[in-house]
């Protein structure tokens, strides 16, 4: 049924209708609004039977999805930043034992400095965890990946991610089709353990692997993400096939059948890119945009499909690997390895900071014209830089840059920033 | 005409044998269809008390609950010794995740088996002092104050033996650790730190706290059944000597536990809601120079430079336990140390 709702609302609904046996949580901004949806379905007793536990910690809220998933219970929790940073021993366990556990994680930033708003940073920081890691472009393809995922996740038991841009949608009130229980049930069966703790037929889980076998056991982890390339697209297909609606996949193209130059990029920016495209076009120039939906396991053969046609590929991403540059870039770099293109970083939008249409339709006129230089960050206040700079320069004591950056910066609240040009 | 006594007990010891009990009094391990939880073939050093904690509590928990049961470990040395692949030696369900989240896993696998319905499986949580006192407190203390219906179990060894003994927040003052290096002018461990978990978890007010040593399994048994009798968190802590660690015999494992509890440095009680409810009386009190003295942790309290101070302070701890657990009899006050 479509509603007006808010993302996060949109969320909660749907995971209630995967009938997620035990939902475990730790608040954490923008996380909060799913996990106190979901706390009061079950409070109230309309999400039943499930367990919702109130746990100490983001360590702990993995730790007891993990528990449970294990006991054979379908298990969700949610996160954020520094949150899955506090986790992370857990998400990799949680990927190591092969447990279907499907996370929501609102993208935002990793301090220090310390900033609630929306970037990449935290789902790239456990990119290489052995999670499924989907990124969604609109509430409505969050909400639609979460069945997904529990289906895939169980499928192939292997928890699975889904990063949905934290207050961009998570806050968001939008237009949101929410499955009705029936639809939802056809697509996702009751889960079938592959493991499980059982009296009747004891096993030991979370045995001490030595070096005569954890190569191939990691290597099983990687054939079974292998296999999710697969079964992506024909569970988003069937789910279509449903639905009538598109969503999901591993990779979405926009406008790139003829198009010299393609933006790259995850998540909620899409929008503005297809947006910015779109007028750019009207000047002529041949641009498109692909979107990658399913960002680990890596569609390298998808994407490689999708830029085969470009000759500069510009990726847009809201994280970066500080001293190097671009995280996803690197994965669109070594998918199109023999393929001839230029291929332009360019790093936007990091602790939230606005990609504005108006910058994104400059940085492709420039990117048309060839003048994109290999890394470029977005809207980057060169002039506040370059005064710190002067000030490390000036004095040994020269105190915290992120106080030093404020106080340059003048009393603005996430206003947009001043560019000197 | 004085009449003696009849001594149901070893010479040197307060130890009960099975056979001078009844059926029903014997101890689990005596039955010849006991489960085995963690069986033969393990690679546990010589004289663990870990094993043998490891082993009674289990069992016992079994008989409680009709075998039903699901076992949740921390890395440590019971981990690691139990389950080199492709090997274990559990005959129950077991789950190793982390070293400091067992107590949230067994919560998940608690909730699971509640949102199933399946009251019928109990679930127990296992680590050693590391995994309890110090990377696993966090989880530990939110699983308490939910009430979450586990029996978590500590062997307690004082310090981080898998790793090659190392100090954690259990290890007692002047012991010798790898990282309480026996040099300088205070040597050992420090006097003053540490963490004394079962008067914590008591303080998060759960139905049941007791602590038990491998000296009287008969105790230790007894203490797993009451706790496997309750529902919520249940916390058991046993002092389970570590030969590699302590420096000990192996053969003294037994004795080492004892002493430990009749010193008065190893309180041995039960709590309820919070409140003490019954504490083991010391039988025959012993000074805690003849518990140190037998282990190489505490070598340099004695021989050539030997630190009666020391020795005296240790002392001092021994005797305020007794104190505050009443842990002498008042008609046994004769009993000079």
């Amino acid at each position: 049924m479509l509603r007006q709702i808010e993302g996060s609302r949109a969320i909660a609904e749907t995971v209630a209708l995967c009938r997620p046996e035990v939902v475990c949580a730790y608040p954490i901004s923008p996380q909060t609004h799913i996990i106190e949806a979901i706390g009061a379905m079950v409070k109230a007793g309309t999400l039943a039977p499930c367990e919702f536990i109130n746990v100490e910690s983001e360590f702990a809220a993995m730790s007891v999805a993990i528990g449970a998933s294990a006991t054979g219970a379908r298990s969700y929790t949610a996160t954020a930043s520094q949150g899955l940073l506090y986790m992370i021993e857990a998400v990799y366990n949680a990927a190591g034992l092969g447990l279907p556990i499907v996370m929501t994680l609102a993208n935002r930033a990793i301090g220090a400095p310390i900033n609630i708003w929306n970037d990449h940073s935290d789902a790239m920081a456990v990119r290489d965890a052995g999670w499924i890691q989907f990124f969604a472009e609109t509430n409505q393809e969050a909400a639609d990946l979460h069945v997904q995922a529990f289906r895939l996740a169980e499928e192939l038991s292997v928890p699975v991610m889904v990063c949905m841009d934290g207050f961009i949608l998570t806050h968001a009130v939008e237009r949101v089709d929410i499955l009705d229980q029936a639809t939802v049930d056809s697509l996702l069966p009751p889960y079938e353990p592959r493991q499980v703790l059982d009296p009747a037929d004891p096993v030991s889980i979370g045995a001490m692997v030595g070096p005569e076998a954890f190569e191939e056991v990691r290597y099983l982890a990687h054939l079974r993400q292998l296999d999710a390339l697969v079964r992506i697209p024909a569970i988003a297909e069937q789910f279509a096939h449903v639905t009538g609606r598109a969503s999901g996949g591993l990779v979405n193209s926009y406008r790139t059948d003829d198009a010299e130059t393609v933006i790259v990029a995850l998540g909620s920016v899409l929008g503005t890119i297809k947006d910015a495209v779109d007028i750019r076009r009207e000047l002529g120039e041949r641009v498109g945009v692909v979107g990658i939906t399913c960002f680990r396991p890596f569609p390298a053969h998808a994407v490689r499909e999708a830029l085969r046609s470009a000759s500069q590929i510009v990726v847009l991403e809201k994280a970066f690997s500080v001293g190097f540059g671009g995280v996803l870039s690197t994965d669109v770099a070594m998918s199109m390895h023999g393929e001839q293109h230029v291929l332009r970083s360019v790093i936007a939008g990091l602790g939230g900071r606005p990609i504005t249409r108006r910058s994104l339709e400059a940085l492709i006129a420039e990117a048309v014209r060839g003048d994109l230089p290999a890394l470029t960050f977005l809207d980057l206040d060169h002039g506040a830089v370059d005064r710190e700079r002067t000030r490390m320069a000036g004095t040994r004591r020269s105190g915290p840059s992120a106080e030093n950056l404020l106080r340059d910066r003048g009393p603005v609240g996430a206003a947009a920033p001043r560019t000197e040009s | 005409m004085t009449s003696q006594p009849v001594h149901f007990y070893q010479v040197g010891s307060f130890a009960v044998g099975n056979r001078l009990l009844a059926d029903d009094q014997r101890t689990v391990q005596s039955n010849p269809n006991r489960a085995n939880s963690i069986d033969s073939g393990h690679r546990a050093c010589q004289g663990c008390g870990e094993a043998l904690g490891a082993r009674y509590a289990l069992d016992a928990a079994m008989r409680s609950c009709d075998g039903q049961i699901v076992a949740v470990n921390a890395t440590g040395c019971l981990e690691v010794f139990s389950t080199p692949y492709p090997e274990t030696s559990w005959r129950i369900p077991w789950l190793h995740s982390l070293f400091g989240n067992a107590p949230a896993v067994a919560t998940g696998v608690a909730a699971a088996l509640r949102v199933k319905g399946r009251d019928d499986v109990r679930v127990v949580g296992q680590a050693g002092d590391g995994g309890t006192v110090d990377i696993g407190f966090g989880c530990l203390s939110g699983m308490f104050e939910r009430n979450d219906d586990v029996l978590f179990i500590c062997y307690d060894n004082e310090g981080y033996m898998n790793t090659g003994v190392q100090r954690s927040a259990a290890t007692p003052p002047a012991a010798r650790t790898a990282t309480t290096d026996v040099v300088g002018p205070e040597p050992g461990n420090v006097f003053g730190q540490g963490k004394d978990l079962p008067r914590l978890a008591m303080a998060h007010d759960i139905p049941y706290v007791a602590t038990a040593t491998v000296a009287d399994l008969h105790d230790l048994e007894r203490k797993v059944e009451r706790a496997m009798a309750m529902r919520g968190a249940r916390y058991l802590h046993v002092l389970v000597p570590c030969p590699l660690g302590w420096g000990s015999a192996s053969n003294e494992t037994i004795l080492l536990a004892r002493l430990a509890q009749e010193t008065g440095l190893f309180p041995v009680f039960e709590a309820e809601d919070g409140v003490v409810t019954n504490a083991t009386l010391i039988r025959r009190r012993v000074p805690v120079q003849d518990y140190l003295a037998r282990q190489r942790r505490y070598a340099h309290l004695f021989g050539s430079h030997p630190r009666p101070d020391v020795v005296e302070r240790i002392q001092a701890m021994a005797d305020r336990n007794i104190e505050r657990y009443g842990l002498l009899d008042a008609s046994d006050q004769q009993v000079s140390v």
